[in-house]
This record gives structure tokens, sequence and C-alpha cells, in this order.
């Protein structure tokens, strides 16, 4: 087969046959024939309402595809709010509005038409604290399939995603037990995989390894490296050093407030090449931020 | 340089040790209480137990006046009705408790909410006259006739139908414990954590597969808790069921037909019973003691299993 068109098929038989869907197979296959990358999500003059006041104003950036990109910043700054963003969780929340654009392969997920239970089918999460559901360990990981109502081998699929999450070899025996049995560290990969198995293109992580130790956290860290051969990878961060250890490039929120009215709001202050954002920050308040000096 | 005093003074000394017996006595007291209960009642229907045998509780013929006193009509009656009950009270219940953690908007909540307590706090002999008065009329006959014309031949639903009946009784009693379902499930429903929903939603799930996966089998052992609660309300309720379940000594396959019931019996008769006939009575009261701690049990045991998994 021919390197024009293999990418494709194999991407159009992963993804299915949406709209969405269909704009990403395109996509790759440009890629696969060395044309300019384009983003997988590009944000325009974003902004985010809870209620009447402001969380996060203008934001303006590209993701770009199998990349690790880093939102990183002190707490407040509206990072968690922009990954919410990016899947539409935002609106779960009563009250919240969002204003801007964000184009996912070019094509807004904000418009009109488009469903925000589509848009998370594509857009795989991983949360702060590991939350598999009271449910056995494969059942978990077949969730997203079963209700996306997916046809193929079931167990096949439940393989393929535990071991993407490096998780199989832990778990292959006990299938059947409750994933709340599994330690902290397990649980996070379980939701790892059970977001892989949706099969979508991207995956947000929300603090994936804030409530876990350090060896678990390192586990993490290098599932990472292996999903984002074939995942983009968006991930919020308290903690710079992993911001700096995983991620290609590195958003740096900020925290600005109104003199008078004493309101916040979160805005980008820099977007970068991970190296270049913690060695040399073009701006005064990331250097500050990534040599220490608060947050 | 006088000793340190190792001692606590005056009255503190002793309010401790004082407050601990209390409160054992009080432990103790109600344990007494329940023993004297069911010893005593025993006591006085045992005559009856040992004349009747096995089929006081296995017979139908009720004739006080000829010494039979075969209760299993109105054992047939509490548990058909309760179980009517059920079927109509548990969906009700789970409908309106997901609505008012799921779907209504907060302001909504509050209101509904104390509509549902309030509801709960109605004397039963209220809801009794309300369904012999209003609901019967306007409601329980023409359905009951309705079921039977139309599905007439369903055993459970032939007719001649009347309203009060076991249906009649059940309807009552469904709308009497949909209260005390509601607001269990309800709190239940509030304790699942907003990870789960998070979790669901973020793979894609539309709201009633998020309700379907995430909140109803975190809910579940407590669902089956408050739907025993309720069970245990409808098994002892007397004065409404009396009033709406026709007062007829058989055991009817049809629901539509006129029935008795454990506790309405022993209400409606004891005030004229003499002798055997209030020992018989007693005896009643016995078994449908026993009745309830089984399905306790029974419970206790389902919401221990649920929890388990």
């Amino acid at each position: 087969m021919s390197p024009e068109t293999l990418p494709v098929d194999a991407n159009s038989e992963r993804t299915g046959v949406t709209p969405l869907a269909a704009v990403a197979a395109r996509d790759d296959s440009e890629i696969s024939q060395g044309l300019a990358e384009k983003p997988v999500f590009a944000v325009r003059d974003l902004s985010v309402h809870y209620g009447k006041s402001i969380a996060l104003k203008g934001v303006t950036m590209d993701i770009r595809p199998r990349r690790i990109t880093a939102i990183i910043g002190p707490s407040g700054c509206g990072k968690s709010t922009l990954i919410r963003c990016f899947n539409r969780m935002n609106e779960l929340i009563p009250g919240a509005q969002v204003s801007g654009e964000i184009l996912y392969h070019g094509e807004d997920i904000y418009a009109s038409g488009v469903d925000p239970v589509v848009v998370r089918r594509h857009i795989g999460m991983v949360f702060q604290r590991p939350n598999p559901f009271p449910k056995s360990i494969y059942d978990n990981v077949a969730f997203g399939a079963k209700i996306n109502g997916y046809r193929g081998d079931m167990d096949e699929l439940v393989e393929r995603s535990l071991r993407r999450a490096a998780l199989w070899d832990e778990v292959k025996g006990k299938l059947k037990k409750s994933a709340l049995d599994l330690s902290g560290g397990q649980q996070q990969r379980l939701c790892i995989a059970r977001a892989i198995a949706v099969e979508p293109d991207v995956i947000l992580m929300d603090e994936p390894a804030s409530a876990l130790d350090p060896i678990a956290t390192t586990r993490i860290e290098d599932l990472m490296q292996e999903l984002k051969q074939e995942y983009s990878i968006i991930i919020v961060t308290h903690n710079m050093q992993q911001a700096a250890r995983v991620s290609d490039e590195t958003a740096f929120l900020y925290t600005e407030v109104d003199a008078e009215t004493s309101a916040r709001w979160g805005i980008l202050v820099e977007f970068g090449d991970t190296g270049q954002i913690f060695t040399k920050p073009r701006d005064k308040r990331t250097e500050d931020y990534v040599s220490g000096r608060f947050g | 340089m006088s000793a340190r005093s190792w001692q606590r003074k005056g009255v503190g000394r002793k309010a401790d040790s004082l407050f601990a017996i209390m409160a054992a006595l009080s432990g103790v007291l109600i344990l007494l209480v329940l023993a004297y209960m069911v010893i005593s009642t025993t006591a006085t229907a045992l005559p009856v137990f040992g004349s009747q045998g096995i089929s006081f509780i296995a017979g139908s013929e009720w004739s006080p006046s000829n010494g039979q006193f075969g209760i299993l009509a109105f054992i047939y009656g509490t548990v058909v009705t309760s179980v009517i009950a059920l079927v109509i009270a548990v969906p009700l219940s789970l409908g309106v408790s997901l609505f008012l953690t799921e779907y209504s908007p907060r302001r909504l909540r509050g209101i509904i909410g104390y509509a549902v307590d309030l509801l709960a706090a109605v004397p039963s002999v209220i809801y009794g006259l309300w369904g012999v008065f209003i609901l019967l009329p306007l409601f329980l006959q023409p359905t009951a006739d309705f079921l039977s014309d139309n599905l007439g031949f369903i055993p459970i639903f032939k007719g001649p139908a009347s309203g009060l009946s076991y249906f009649g009784a059940g309807v009552i009693l469904a709308i009497m414990i949909t209260p005390i379902i509601t607001s269990l499930c309800r709190e239940v429903f509030d304790t699942v954590p907003n990870a789960d929903r998070q979790a669901a939603y973020a793979l894609g799930a539309t709201k009633w597969e998020m309700i379907r996966q995430a909140v109803l089998p975190r809910g579940r052992a407590g669902v089956v808790g408050a739907t025993m609660l309720g069970l245990g309300r409808a098994l002892g309720e007397t004065i409404a069921v009396a009033l709406l379940i026709g007062s007829s000594v058989k055991v009817d396959t049809s629901v539509l037909s006129p029935g008795y019931s454990m506790a309405a019996v022993i209400a409606n008769q004891f005030q004229e019973a003499t002798g055997d006939h209030i020992r018989a009575l007693v005896g009643i009261g016995v078994v449908l003691f026993g009745l309830t701690i089984i399905i306790n049990m029974g419970a206790r045991a389902l919401v221990w299993r649920f929890n388990r998994v």
C-alpha cells in the first residue's frame, strides 16, 4: 500500500462517518502527504463568563496534532475553565457562557448545529481525581463504546484500550472485579483506557496526576509520551516540573485584576515551545512564574 | 509547695458517668418495651394459635361467632395492596426524585421538595377520607371500570369492578408512600459524586445515559432501602386502607374486587370483639409484626448485598 492511502483508510475506519471525523481524516491525510501541519484546535478570541462575572478573556492559540500541550499558571487563572472549553464541558455549569471560536480541524465546535454529546465522543477527557464508575474494570472501559453503539469485538477493544493505557498486564486476570479495588494510579490509567476506548483523537487531561504518588505520576507521564504518537494531548498542570518534563508546547495563563471592581479573570500571557517558555520567556510575568517567584 | 490535684472538682466529676448511665438506660428501655410487646401479645393470642393450629394463617374462614379464625384473606389483602402500592409508587418516586436532582431548576427544586415533605406529613385518615369522597368517584371507580372492560380477560383485572377494592386501597397507599420514597431517593441521588456525572458526560453520554449508567447504579442500594421503608409503611397502614379496601373477607385473584387487610380488620372489629375474637385480632397483630420484621430483614440483606458490589 502506498503511503498516501494508508493513513486515510486507517483513520476512516477508526473514527466512523460523522462530519467532524471526516474532517479529521482528511486533515491527517494532508499531513502524511507532507503538506503544512494544520492545528487540531484553533482557538480564536475565546472568553468564558459564569453568570455576570468573566472567568477567561480573549484566548487565542493553536493546538498542534500529536503533541503534548501544557496549560500552566497560578491557582484561579482559568486553566480548568480553558481545558473544559475544548469538549464543551463548561456548559454543564449553569450560567456558563462561551464566546469566540474553537475550530476543531477547521470546524467550530460551538456552532449552532453542533451537538456537545458528539463533540465529547471525539475529544476524550481525564479528570483530576480518578473517577472510575462503581462497575467492573471491563464495564468501565466498555462504557463509552457501548453508549456510542460500538459494533465490533468488545473484548478486543477492551484489551487494546487497556494495553494502550499500560494497564493490561496488571488487570488481565481480574477484568470482572470492581474498578474501585484498584490503586489510585491504576484507577487513573483505567480512566485513560476508558477515554481511549471511545477512539477520540484528542485527550484532555485536567491535572491527571495531582492526586497520585510520585511513582504513579511517573507512570502516567511515561504513558503520555507513548500516547502522543497517536493522540493530541492537552494537559492542565499545577506542577511546572511536570509541564517542563512532558510537554512540547506550553501556554502560560495568568490572573488579571481590575483595580476598581477587584474582578479577576484569566488571560493567556504567553504560548510557545516548552523549552523557550522555561528558558527564554518573553514576558516578565512568565519569567517570574517559571522561576518560582510566585504561584 | 502543695501537691497538684489530679481530680476534677464539683459536678463535673460525676456528670460524665451520670450521662453515660442515662444513655445506656434509654437504650435498654427500648429493648425492654419491644420484648414486652412481643411477649405479651403472643401470650394473649396463644390460646387461639393453639386451637386453630396452622389454619390460623392458612385458612380463610373468618367466623368469630363460630370460633373459626383463619386470617389468610387478611394476609393476602395486606400483601396485594402493598405490592400494588409499590408498583405505582416506586417508578413515580424515581421520576420525581430524578427530576428534582437532575432536571429541575434550583428554585423549583426547593418548592417541589417542600411539597413532597408536606405530603408526608398529612395524617392518614385525611388520605382515607379524601380517597373515599374525591378519588373514588373521580378516579378509582372509572379506572377500575376501564381496566375490567378492556383488560378483563387477564384474571387480575376480572370484573365486576369496584373502586373499593385491593386496587383502590393500593392506589391510596401508593400516594401515601410516594413522599417518603421520593425524599429518600432524592437524598441518595444527591450523594452521587459529580465526578461520576462528569466522567459519563466526557465519554459522550447523553443525560439519560448518564443517569442510567452513573446515577442509578450508585443509588441502587439506597433506592432498595427507600422502597423497603415505603413497603413497611404500606404493610402497617390502617385507616386509609380500612376505608378503601371494601371490607370483604375473601381471597380474590382480581385486584378490582373488595378484600380486607390485617391492619384494617383489627381496627374495624376491635371495638365489638370479645373473648377469643379479641385474642384472634391480637394474633393478627403478632403475624403482621412478624411479617414486617421478615421484610425488614430481607431489605437489610438486600441493601448489604448491593453495597458490597
